[in-house]
């Protein structure tokens, strides 16, 4: 008995800490994108399906320990000897396996959603936007507006983004919970990051991959406007920005922390993007959307033509 | 001067300073006590020179215990630092550094020679053997491990202590973004200490293989034997990866190769790659001697056989084969496409399926027994649902698509903290307070085992759990800070309380031992538990060659058997008992290899050629060396048997 | 020490088949260092940097010398422990000697083969596909090198203490890693230096 409600104390005590979480929804399961939405129904769908299995196991637990308890017993009952049974472990095996079937479809099926342009979205251009960071900052390259920014992303909502990510130093992870989940951002190659943000509002990005000293602080920020504010800016940093130079770019590119700031011009002109690596044995890169927005870049981000 | 510039710390505080005149103090005092008593003789015939598998396998516990306080403390602080936004407890670089050194810490000095501790006393006593089949081997091994934990240990306050992660992924660990020797202790002590462990692998599966006691065919050995038995297995194929893989690390940092730079054709990569193809069946060199443990404890106290023997030693087998297939989903997010993500994803989610068998025939092991609930069978009924639920974040975070958000954050902390904490620790402390009686002869105190097990409890719950919440709030790992703003305060705080319970809990564990030393009583026989396996049919302190006759078995619980059945064990007479003599070349080349390890660090090429051509010398030694051992003769073991079996009640 | 007559000197005792199953099974190690060296190989193999590739660097004479002399001296230590079991300690010795001879000049071929790449420029810092062609190659070297010092010290004890359980135990291990290291050599000629030049 003594155990039984020790093993509820400890139950509540983790459902307190639980419930301390505040009333406030938690950034990944308050997506404001359709791949967010993906990936917080899997982890709905996950929370749930685990629970049942935890509960099961712990009702047979408790069942078990206070049914078989030596005290709940005669001095002399000899526990038999039961080596095992095929029906019970075809069940214990079978259960589980059915359930990792499901989830194993229920994942494949995102893994592949979340690596292309959102639903719905397949028919627009994406607005590609470089993500690279150094230490500890985060550039941002908008090749067809032909402007930049430091450690601030403004976005249109509603459309398809794909984030080209790579790194001027450590690997770094580039993350926006609220619109999508993470790519590693890596200094020999282009990773893509499939994200749109179907709601305007402001969104938390930050560096998610361990990368030295300023890697707590290695955060920016994200804003999604209507595609008419987000022209109208576009125009306003055109007037008002000043040109970034390869001079400004290596100071940029100094360790350190920065604040944000804007550019005309991107750096992807004197400081291209890292090729795709050929003939490396692992990659499985994603290779069409660079043929299909080459003709999007004002800069030559990266020759192609060695494909 | 500039020579003795390299061993400054780089990054110190008053921490580090307080933590190198504790050390010196400490080495002063061990010295002076031990010329006091006058027992460098002793230590030198009974301990440094032992090849003696329960007295390596004590000295493998004694390192591991130290580490556990030195990877506590650095979790006691990182969660001090977080428990309040903008705290200046630890500024970035200690951070960085005691988090590195936690991993590190916990996992290979301290996880890793606590099973090893298990695996060196039980497993001949299991099997009905004298020791191992390689003595000589083992006390290298143990050796080599404390060499490499020394060297790795020193660093924090010789040179500079790593901070690149326990997983140091290259470019960060580079030369470039690392630039001090911290990496290099990683990569050379680490390196050390796995050789050890490379040959404890092949030392036991040959022990296993060739040495058990007659009637004890493969299927009527010891669950945790089974689980010893394939842990190593995994060892012998896993470490080699780690070793490759450590030397082009060496190497790109002391000359200059470009396996994992940026530029010259290196792939850092390759680097992540290699690690999680051993880091992956680490974990499992981990976890299944532990399952082991619980499955002596279970089927002790619930006064049953097993459930499941043959699904038992299955799914263990299923377990280590899958381990070398889901080393991916480490790095989902590495950008390798949904093709390979799904695949790694799928494989993953598989590995849950074995464990789960093992979940239900512990819990069907209890069905029908006649359940007490002594501290190791506390530890036991807590892993299962604690564990139940590790395991299972394990599944969320095996999909992939939702990895993306889960990756790198605290809940990803959570769930290995929720999967080794009461899957291994517990497993540890369980099979600790259990075989203690049969080691020194006398029992952990009841009463403070159970407060510690249900305060270790209530404190990893408060401690990991808010992880879980705050990892999907945005918390990202191994940030040494955040800001007010994010609003994670009220969860890292409550954090901070679980592991401050935690740390309380720790505390009573060693307050444990010294008081059951002081005032436990010394009459316990040889079976205080009333246990089942053929370990519990020697006497307390098991003599030097264990079985005076070798038993002859029966059954998968030997012992048991011979006590309900009336089997006999051990029949025929005494005979002589060949037994190994002690060595000093195991010593002598592992601080030889310490003085190579430390050379290399710094870059003292002389030193390191010179500790090199030592140890080959002690291998040629050991090459024309003729020890054949000794004999303990008739009379002598006779004399043991009934010196033993009369301070036995 | 009990010493079982039916069994080949070599496995004799009991200890003797302990080692026995103890070495394969750190054959069964190598075996997953040798396969990381290959799976390193295979990954970096076209990443050149600035530095030259495989076909521009191989050349094919010094490999099949090499290849030739490390594959007779594994038939000839066959030859040695055929002889080890025969009982034939005269025939075993000079088939061993002549093992660790032909070992030796595979070697001596290695290392005009390394100091060959240093100055086409092929440096083990020169890029990725260098560094790894030259540490597996070097890996293996490096086992050959030990193998030769251990195979002279298990001569010189058979020399001075004769065939005993313990000395063509020994041999036979020593035999097992030499048989070893020339299946290494037979994956690292093909899939390497062939695979490289074509």
């Amino acid at each position: 008995m003594r155990i039984k409600m020790k093993l509820m104390l400890l139950t509540i005590v983790g459902t307190i800490a639980t419930v301390l979480a505040g009333c406030e929804p938690l950034l990944v399961l308050d997506p404001k994108g359709p791949q967010a939405k993906t990936q917080a129904d899997d982890i709905i769908l996950s929370i749930w399906l685990m629970s049942g299995i935890v509960i099961v196991v712990l009702a047979i637990l408790l069942f078990v320990l206070i049914k078989y308890r030596a005290s709940n017993q005669s001095e002399d009952y000899e526990p038999p000897h039961i080596e095992g049974s095929h029906l019970v472990e075809a069940i214990c095996i079978g259960i589980p396996i059915i359930i990792v079937i499901f989830l194993s479809v229920v994942s494949v099926k995102s893994n592949y959603e979340v690596e292309t342009t959102p639903a719905g979205y397949e028919d627009q251009e994406p607005l590609i936007i470089y993500a690279s960071s150094s230490n500890w900052k985060w550039h941002f390259s908008y090749p067809e507006q032909d402007i930049e920014t430091v450690n601030y992303v403004y976005v249109p909502a509603n459309r398809a983004i794909e984030f080209k990510l790579y790194s001027y130093g450590p690997i770094t992870s580039f993350w926006i919970p609220q619109l999508g989940g993470q790519k590693y951002a890596m200094s020999d190659m282009v990773t893509t990051l499939h994200l749109a943000a179907d709601a305007e509002g402001e969104f938390m990005g930050r560096n998610a991959n361990f990368s030295g000293a300023g890697f707590a602080k290695n955060t920016f920020e994200v804003t999604s406007m209507s595609q008419a504010d987000f022209d109208e800016w576009v125009d306003e940093v055109h007037d008002t920005a000043d040109p970034l130079t390869e001079e400004k770019f290596d100071d940029l590119l100094d360790p350190g922390h920065l604040g944000r700031s804007t550019y005309t011009g991107t750096h992807l002109e004197f400081s291209p993007a890292p090729e795709h690596d050929h003939g490396s044995s692992d990659s499985e890169i994603e290779e069409p959307e660079h043929e299909d927005h080459t003709d999007h870049e004002s800069g030559e981000e990266t020759n192609h033509d060695n494909h | 001067m500039d020579f003795f510039d390299r061993f400054a710390v780089p990054h110190p505080s008053f921490l580090i300073y307080g933590a190198m005149v504790s050390i010196a103090i400490a080495m002063i005092a061990v010295v002076v006590g031990i010329t006091y008593f006058k027992k460098w003789g002793y230590l030198w015939r009974e301990w440094l020179t032992t090849v003696d598998h329960k007295r390596i396998g004590i000295m493998y516990l004694i390192v591991a215990l130290l580490m556990l306080f030195r990877g506590g403390v650095d979790a006691i602080m990182m969660r001090y630092q977080l428990s309040m936004p903008d705290n200046t407890f630890l500024d970035s670089q200690h951070y960085n550094e005691v988090f590195t050194t936690h991993g590190i810490v916990m996992i290979l000095f301290m996880a890793m020679p606590f099973i090893t501790f298990f695996f060196n006393y039980l497993i001949p006593l299991q099997i009905g053997a004298r020791d191992v089949a390689f003595p000589r081997l083992n006390a290298l091994s143990f050796w080599l491990f404390f060499m490499g934990a020394m060297l790795f240990n020193m660093s924090f306050v010789v040179g500079g202590s790593p901070d690149a992660g326990w997983t140091s992924y290259f470019p960060l660990a580079g030369n470039e973004f690392s630039t001090s020797v911290g990496t290099n202790y990683y990569m050379i002590a680490i390196q050390i200490a796995g050789m050890g462990t490379l040959m404890t692998g092949i030392n036991f599966i040959t022990t296993i293989l060739k040495m058990r006691a007659p009637g004890m065919k493969l299927m009527k050995m010891p669950m945790f034997t089974w689980s010893a038995f394939i842990a190593n297995v995994i060892v012998v194929f896993a470490f080699p990866v780690l070793t490759v893989l450590l030397a082009m690390g060496t190497m790109d940092r002391l000359f200059g190769t470009n396996f994992f730079t940026t530029d010259n054709g290196g792939m850092d990569m390759l680097w992540a790659n290699l690690f999680w193809v051993w880091g992956h069946p680490e974990v499992y060199i981990l976890i299944l001697p532990a399952f082991g443990l619980y499955s002596e404890i279970i089927s002790t106290f619930a006064r049953r056989n097993l459930y499941g023997y043959k699904s038992m030693v299955a799914s263990m087998v299923v377990i280590s084969i899958f381990s070398f297939l889901v080393w991916a989903h480490h790095f989902f997010t590495m950008g390798q496409g949904p093709l390979t993500n799904s695949i790694f994803s799928i494989t993953t989610m598989a590995i849950a399926v074995p464990t789960g068998v093992k979940i239900f025939n512990w819990l069907f092991t209890l069905w029908k027994g006649k359940i007490v609930f002594p501290t190791p069978m506390l530890y036991s009924i807590l892993f299962i649902p604690l564990f139940t639920l590790g395991g299972v974040t394990g599944v969320m975070l095996a999909m992939s698509a939702a990895d993306y958000q889960y990756h790198n954050t605290m809940f990803l902390v959570a769930h290995f903290h929720n999967v080794i904490i009461p899957g291994v620790v517990y497993a540890m402390i369980a099979g600790l307070t259990f075989y203690w009686p049969k080691m020194f002869g006398f029992m952990l105190n009841e009463k403070l085992g159970k407060w510690t097990a249900w305060l270790l409890s209530v404190g990893f719950v408060l401690a990991f759990i808010p992880m879980y919440i705050t990892g999907l709030d945005g918390q990202a790992r191994r940030m040494y800070t955040y800001s007010e703003s994010t609003g994670f305060s009220a969860l890292n705080m409550v954090s901070f309380i679980g592991a401050a319970i935690m740390a309380v809990a720790f505390a009573l564990l060693v307050y444990n031992i010294y008081y059951s030393i002081r005032y436990a009583s010394r009459d316990i026989g040889n079976d205080p538990w009333d246990a089942r396996s053929l370990e519990w049919a020697t006497h307390t302190p098991v003599p030097e060659y264990n079985f005076a006759i070798i038993p002859e078995v029966a059954s998968t619980e030997a012992f048991w058997d011979s006590k309900k059945k009336g089997h006999e064990l051990f029949k025929g007479k005494i005979e002589k008992i060949h037994m190994p003599n002690n060595s000093p070349i195991p010593f002598i080349m592992s601080c030889l290899f310490f003085a190579f390890g430390f050379s290399m660090v710094f870059s003292i090429w002389p030193v390191a050629i010179i500790a090199l051509i030592g140890i080959l010398a002690c291998l040629t030694y050991r090459s024309f060396e003729k020890d054949h051992g000794r004999y303990i003769s008739v009379e002598e073991i006779k004399e043991t048997e009934a010196k033993l079996r009369g301070a036995k009640k | 020490m009990k010493v079982d007559n039916s069994l080949p000197l070599e496995y004799s005792t009991e200890e003797n088949s302990l080692k026995i199953l103890g070495f394969w099974i750190f054959l069964g190690a190598e075996i997953m260092l040798f396969a990381t060296l290959f799976a390193a190989y295979f990954t970096l193999e076209n990443r050149l940097g600035n530095g030259p590739s495989g076909a521009e660097i191989f050349e094919i004479t010094p490999v099949l010398v090499e290849t030739l002399l490390l594959l007779t001296s594994s038939f000839v230590i066959g030859l040695g422990i055929h002889a080890m079991r025969l009982g034939n300690k005269k025939a075993m010795m000079i088939f061993f000697s002549i093992t660790l001879l032909l070992g030796a000049g595979f070697l001596g071929f290695e290392i005009y083969e390394f100091i060959h790449y240093v100055h086409v420029g092929a440096t083990l810092q020169t890029s990725a596909f260098t560094a790894i062609l030259l540490t597996t190659l070097g890996t293996h070297g490096l086992h050959v090198t030990f193998g030769l010092f251990w195979g002279l010290f298990i001569l010189i004890q058979i020399k001075k203490r004769g065939l005993t359980p313990e000395t063509a135990n020994k041999s036979f291990i020593f035999s097992l890693y030499w048989h070893f290291l020339d299946i290494i050599w037979i994956f690292i000629f093909s899939f390497i230096y062939l695979k490289g030049m074509m």
